[in-house]
């Protein structure tokens, strides 16, 4: 082992934080022993390769550039990363030795010279964009224009449409929406995808889902009819909107829009990243938090078809990077140029301390704040500080260590183990936890043990005592 | 979903301050059940209208705009809930940190748990669950804390295999028991008994007398124990005080926690329970007592004994001369012997091999001449009843704890295991391996295992230490090589490799890897076989080296 590494490894946690799923991550941790691996290897610009004995004569070639990060493999998963990439990555977080420093093999570099060859290329592009502005010509401009102005009057069609089964149904009454099922729903919700309006459409298959979500349901159908209609109507009366507010209604209708503010760099300590799957389409959601602006970002990545979402960001790893704001003034962000390859935390003095967060009652008043820029939010990301888990009736709540105050779960975190890891954490004492607070409730994404007077761990976190880079890895915890 | 009744209920009540917005919309000063009302019936027929007012022209888009306006301005308006009763916090834990790199290898091995199995097959890759309960042991050997946020996996792991349960509630410590104490599904943390995680301050009499008083019956058991282990006579004591007044089921569980620290002030309250109702009890003060060669029941027995087993005069060579008693009197009964064979077996015979059980081993040297016991034991047995002698001499070797004549009774490990004299099933050899030291019963398994091959050794192997010493290790690991080389396939030997790979020294890692090779197929050889070889052997090196890294992440 050479003496010094410039590069700092990611941790176990950090590596399976990344697993697509359960089963890659078994899998990625049953490949994590030096006996599948050769020719493993990492260098100092943050690449780590190797090859990974399989079923066939050929060994599969995995290499992963941790700066992206950006993964390849020659295996024919489509789990992403897989298993062969999160096995490496996990062999390397051992630190045992078993992955070398040297030069990348040649079918590595190779891979390695094109990624970072394209990535160059885009970044060189961008910036021409930015600074030139001389893109397409007036030609390609009016085309542009007039394809764009072509889909807003389909939208127009079918935001009209939408509003006329919303009329009918409320004339004849919800009742009938529950005879009616989830089929005409479904066949409202084509009309919409036709219409190409894909967030009409989605929250409209959402709303036939409600007759079967339990007592209550009324209430619920008619507060998300109610917010349809107002979306409805505020796309019809866009023009008459404020810029960020109509960029927002076109967000939320599912008008295709692009990062264009300009680029915010910080350095960003990835708080969560969880999968949302939704019949074809999985939507990955990565929290950041920047720790000299104090924004909060969220980066969103795609997978279509069972694929798993292409970003991926260690939880708990803090990057230096520039993020790109989508208009609207919403928190979400491209992910830009990065400086220096994903700062894990041994070897790096980095601390990761949680953001500083507040009361329970300022994460209301910022929920309700948000709700003024976009009245269709769900949820709001929030930092509780000094917050103590506390059974209620039905549930758990997180209750303010001074004061009288407390935020209920939301069912869906009551179901989820980070619940339990949540409670074990705080062991009865205040800890600080990052989640999404909405109106269905608070839900928790990562925790940080800064109340130190839990019986629980409380020695353990950034008091100096111990080899102070374990502390620090191990600061968040995973809830999702 | 429902989690929506909040905005409704009590968690989160709605504001009753609205806006000023009020005026801008002629249903807005509705209130919300009416527009709920209106929009569930139908606007045709209830139509949404303000006390007084108007009924608006259009009346849907009227109430959809209004229940817009009631929903955001009650999102808007959340207040916080009034929190429940906080839980006290959980005990403090002065055990120190676990270092971060064992961490993460408990991390892994609880996600391995956790996840479904990939497939049937076991490949080249290590059992990570069947390593957790050797983890556990060693975090627990040398005193470390388990990291919150693992105690909830650690749980359900404890929660999924009773036998993770003693080491995985001692590792999770009071942070287990304070999350047990919130989540049902982990109540059988509670439970005590099993898990040795209430042991209770046996350091407080008056705290100790209410516990037995007042505690339930695994708690007393627990608490039983935790005193005998400290003092044994307190422990004797605390039980004499109820005893009368005991069910005969607990009676027979306490008297069973006197076989830890059994002595000669136990005599007295074992004769008593000689005469108690319950005849298991009666059972298990006899067998307690039959431990304990000084003792007068003990003398009791080695002179009906010594009426039945004889050296035998009449012939030439020394030999034993065995007349089986004619009948079980009331003597016999109270000390505990058991009049009615079981069903094909003859009464006499019954009789005196609990008579020969229960009788001291140290009787039959003064018996036959100050013999050592290899010679009694070697001495031809007269009409055939050898092996009632025999099998009888083997439980009270085993009962005593008797070196000697467990290694009498062993044999030679190198003679055929069938083979006359000495006990012939593989079960009584491991029970009198068990009563050999550490060293010895690995060097005779060792020796059997050189001689006999692997077929019959899983069970003896199970009462050997782990780690397996260096000649036992080798014994097994040459023995599966000879199978390999036989022909079979590795699955015929999954049990010995199973064990293996959490016996055997992580030394030998090094040794072993030569074998890890793929061989030429050979004539005569299973097909593939020399391929699952190759595989199993290359789990079991990886297996060794992986202990040996969480041996070493554990300092």
């Amino acid at each position: 082992m050479p003496a010094t590494e410039s590069v700092a490894r990611w941790t176990v946690e950090q590596v399976l934080s990344l697993a697509p799923d359960d089963a890659s991550r078994k899998a990625g941790n049953k490949l994590a022993t030096a006996g599948h691996w050769s020719g493993t290897g990492f260098d100092g610009s943050g690449a780590v390769w190797g090859l990974c004995k399989g079923s066939g004569s050929k060994p599969y070639q995995t290499v992963v550039d941790t700066t992206g990060p950006a993964y390849t493999c020659s295996c024919p998963s489509r789990k992403f990363p897989c298993k062969h990439a999160l096995g490496l990555l996990l062999l390397r977080a051992s630190g045992d030795g078993s992955v070398p420093q040297g030069e990348p093999a040649d079918w590595a570099a190779q891979w390695l010279t094109a990624r970072r060859g394209r990535a160059e290329a885009k970044q060189a592009k961008q910036e021409a964009a930015a600074s030139g502005e001389a893109a397409p010509g007036p030609a390609g401009d009016a085309a542009a224009r007039k394809r764009a102005e072509r889909r807003a009057e389909r939208v127009t069609a079918g935001a009209l449409e939408l509003e006329q089964r919303l009329t009918d149904l409320l004339r004849g009454g919800l009742a009938t929406a529950d005879r009616a099922g989830y089929a005409l729903w479904e066949e409202t919700a084509a009309r919409m995808v036709d219409a190409q309006a894909p967030g009409l459409a989605g929250r409209v298959r959402e709303l036939g889902a409600i007759p079967g979500s339990g007592p209550g349901w009324p209430v619920r159908l008619l507060e998300e009819c109610g917010l349809l209609h107002l979306l409805d109507t505020a796309w019809l009366g866009r023009e008459r909107l404020p810029d960020p507010l109509a960029a927002t209604v076109r967000t939320r209708v599912g008008l295709p829009v692009s990062a264009e503010g300009p680029p915010v760099r910080d350095r960003w300590l990835v708080l969560a990243q969880y999968d949302t799957p939704d019949g074809r389409l999985t939507t990955r959601r990565i929290w950041l938090y920047g720790r000299e602006s104090g924004r909060t970002a969220l980066l969103l990545s795609f997978g279509a078809m069972g694929r798993a979402p292409e970003l991926a960001l260690p939880v708990g790893v803090t990057i230096d990077a520039e993020l790109t704001p989508y208009p609207g003034g919403g928190l979400r962000a491209d992910l830009g140029r990065q400086f220096a390859p994903p700062a894990a935390a041994p070897g790096t003095p980095v601390p990761d301390t949680p953001p500083p967060g507040g009361s329970t009652a300022a994460a209301l008043a910022a929920y309700g704040e948000a709700l003024r820029g976009d009245p269709w939010l769900d949820a709001w990301p929030v930092t509780l500080r000094d917050v103590i888990p506390v059974p209620s009736e039905g549930g758990w709540q997180l209750a303010d260590a001074e004061g009288a105050s407390a935020l209920p779960l939301s069912s869906a975190a009551l179901s989820r183990p980070g619940l339990w890891k949540l409670v074990a954490l705080s062991g009865g004492g205040p800890v600080t936890v990052f989640g999404e607070l909405g109106h269905r409730g608070f839900d928790p994404f990562a925790a940080w043990d800064t109340g130190g007077t839990g019986g629980g761990d409380s020695s353990g976190f950034g008091d100096g005592s111990g080899s102070g880079a374990a502390e620090v890895a191990d600061g968040a915890v995973r809830l999702i | 979903m429902n989690a929506l009744n909040a905005t409704e209920g009590d968690p989160m009540p709605p504001t009753t301050t609205g806006p000023t917005t009020a005026s801008v919309h002629p249903l807005a000063a509705l209130p919300w059940e009416e527009l709920v009302t209106s929009a569930l019936l139908g606007t045709d027929r209830r139509p949404p209208a303000a006390p007084g007012g108007p009924v608006p022209a259009d009346g849907p888009a009227a109430l959809l705009d209004a229940a817009a306006l009631h929903t955001v301005r009650r999102r808007a308006g959340l207040l916080p809930a009034v929190p429940g009763a906080r839980p006290a916090p959980a005990p403090h834990d002065p055990r120190p940190q676990l270092p971060e790199a064992a961490r993460h290898r408990l991390a892994q091995l609880l996600a391995d748990r956790a996840a479904p199995a990939a497939s049937g097959r076991r490949g080249a890759a290590p059992d990570l669950t069947e390593l957790i309960p050797q983890w556990l042991a060693t975090a627990n050997r040398r005193g470390f804390r388990a990291p919150a946020d693992l105690v909830p996996p650690l749980l359900d792991a404890a929660r999924a295999r009773t036998d993770l349960r003693p080491q995985a509630l001692a590792f999770a410590g009071p942070l287990g028991l304070w999350l047990a104490a919130l989540n049902p599904e982990w109540k059988f943390a509670l439970r005590g008994g099993a898990g040795g995680s209430l042991v209770p301050d046996t350091g407080d009499p008056e705290a100790v007398g209410r516990l037995w008083e007042e505690g339930l019956f695994a708690e007393r058991v627990a608490l039983l124990d935790a005193v005998r282990t400290r003092d044994p006579a307190a422990a004797l004591a605390l039980l004499t005080t109820t005893w009368s007044t005991e069910r005969a089921e607990d009676r027979l569980m306490f008297l069973d926690s006197l076989r830890n620290g059994l002595g000669a002030e136990d005599e007295e309250f074992l004769e008593q329970a000689l005469a108690d109702r319950s005849r298991n009890v009666r059972a298990t003060a006899a067998e307690l007592l039959s431990a304990l060669p000084a003792s007068a029941f003990a003398g009791r027995m080695a002179a009906r004994a010594t009426s039945c087993v004889n050296p035998d005069r009449t012939g030439a060579g020394a030999s034993i001369a065995v007349e089986a008693p004619h009948e079980c009197d009331a003597g016999m009964r109270r000390d505990g012997v058991v009049a009615d064979p079981p069903t094909g077996r003859g009464e006499r015979s019954w009789w005196l091999g609990q008579l020969v059980e229960a009788t001291p081993l140290g009787v039959w040297q003064e018996r036959f001449g100050g013999r050592p016991a290899a010679e009694i034991v070697a001495l031809p047995v007269a009409d055939d009843w050898a092996g009632e002698l025999h099998a009888a001499w083997c439980r009270a070797a085993v009962r005593q704890r008797h070196p000697e004549w467990a290694r009498a009774l062993l044999g030679e490990p190198s003679a055929p295991p069938a083979g006359a004299p000495g006990p012939t099933s593989i079960a009584e050899r491991s029970k009198l391996l068990a009563v050999l030291s550490e060293a010895e019963r690995a060097d005779w398994v060792a020796a059997f295992i050189a001689a006999h091959g692997l077929s019959e050794a899983f069970q003896l192997l199970g009462v050997c230490t782990v780690p397996w010493s260096g000649p036992l290790g080798r014994a097994v690991v040459d023995a599966l090589d000879i199978a390999r080389d036989g022909g079979s396939y590795p699955w015929s030997f999954s049990g010995v490799m199973g064990l293996a790979e959490r016996c055997l020294d992580p030394a030998e890692a090094d040794r072993l890897e030569v074998l890890t090779a793929t061989p030429d197929e050979q004539e005569g050889a299973s097909p593939g076989a020399g391929g699952y070889w190759s595989e199993a052997f290359q789990r079991l090196v990886s297996t060794l080296r992986l202990r040996a890294a969480m041996e070493a992440e554990l300092t």
